[in-house]
């Protein structure tokens, strides 16, 4: 059992906040769960998906709307319960290696919405490491304020597959919900990326 | 296993953008068609359950998905298609199936013969075939069910169709 996370300097609402009002066009994929009230809290808009349940299938969904819309910059902020359930999602990454993608995983160390219990990278996992294994070779740790400040412009503009491990403080916080209505979230999604007719 | 050409025509009329799949022996005429194809994304998967998630996201980026798996890789879709259900996203999947037909692997059979009961368990609607001459009628159905009809509909190709697997034995 590690503690460390509980004094980790970057605030995960902050970071939110901060890779949301980056570029006012990315399109931007939210994990279950904490990433979700995160990104939420910082703006709820149209061009957030976040997903209440699927756990695991975050990159994917972003990885499948990045191929579809190239041009597009396109954004996966998760947590690191969630990209532990689909680790392997990042070599498929690697292999499609699209240069719009960038995923932020907001590690607390910690499975948030079932009572904080520490997850592996609390004691051994280190996902920059495995994700540069399976291929993805821009991958590194953001760990304080002054790291996120340099990294942000990477996150949201720079050639990918980008990929971030974002150290956050293991921190209660107030939940902040989206609509948890599926349908309401595809058809605005869609409504705002390709107009009123695709719904 | 020609049937295969028949599933790559439907997926052109189709408008398919990208195809997911995971390396399948009766599937190969098909996945090597469609990474022969420069307006097909094909993505190879470590796991059937990220196309699920990959289908749902070329959706809300306005692409049509297909995924292609075996009927093993059905029990691997469970939960992810929760992720369909739920946004009422249209998926389309062909499965080739296992534990049908002179199956000579018996860690094949538990997938293999539920793999209809699971899928419709998780809200898909299922459709078989046995003859090969019905496979592109068939995949042209499932298509329009799910791309038109807004579905979520799997095609199980059966294994009477595709060469008996002995391992030499």
């Amino acid at each position: 059992m590690s503690d460390r996370a509980e004094s980790f300097p970057l605030h995960r609402r902050d970071v939110a906040k901060t890779l949301l009002g980056a570029r006012d066009d990315t399109l931007i994929v939210t994990g279950l769960g904490s990433t979700n009230w995160d990104f939420t809290a910082a703006g709820d808009c149209a061009r957030i998906f976040p997903l209440w349940g699927a756990m695991g299938g975050a990159v994917p969904t972003g990885l499948g709307l990045a191929l579809a819309q190239p041009d597009k910059r396109v954004l996966v902020a998760t947590g690191d319960g969630e990209m532990l359930m689909g680790i392997g999602a990042l070599a498929t990454v690697a292999v499609q290696a699209p240069k719009n993608l960038a995923i932020c995983v907001f590690d607390n160390e910690r499975y948030g919405e079932t009572g904080m219990q520490t997850t592996h990278t609390a004691t051994v996992a280190d996902l920059a490491l495995t994700a540069q294994g399976l291929g993805i070779k821009d991958a590194s740790v953001i760990a304080d304020e002054d790291t996120l400040a340099k990294q942000v412009d990477t996150i949201v503009n720079a050639e990918g597959p980008v990929f971030r491990v974002i150290k956050v403080r293991a921190e209660p916080l107030e939940f902040v919900l989206p609509s948890k209505d599926g349908v309401h979230l595809k058809n605005r999604f869609r409504a705002e990326l390709l107009g009123p007719g695709a719904v | 296993m020609e049937w295969g050409n028949d599933i790559y025509k439907a997926v052109k009329e189709a408008g398919v953008g990208q195809v997911a799949y995971v390396p399948d022996a009766g599937h190969k005429i098909l996945i090597n068609a469609c990474i022969a194809d420069n307006d097909i994304k094909a993505v190879s998967l470590t796991t059937e359950e990220e196309g699920v998630a990959l289908s749902a996201g070329a959706w809300l980026g306005g692409d049509k998905c297909v995924m292609l798996m075996q009927s093993s890789g059905v029990g691997n879709c469970i939960n992810m298609l929760s992720l369909i259900e739920t946004c009422r996203f249209p998926f389309a999947a062909f499965v080739t199936m296992r534990g049908q037909w002179h199956e000579f692997n018996p860690w094949q059979m538990p997938m293999g013969t539920t793999t209809k009961q699971a899928l419709e368990t998780a809200g898909c609607l299922v459709d078989e075939v046995e003859n090969p001459a019905d496979v592109g009628a068939k995949a042209a159905a499932t298509l329009h069910k799910a791309f038109v009809g807004q579905q979520s509909a799997v095609l199980l190709l059966s294994q009477r169709m595709v060469p008996i697997k002995t391992f030499g034995k």
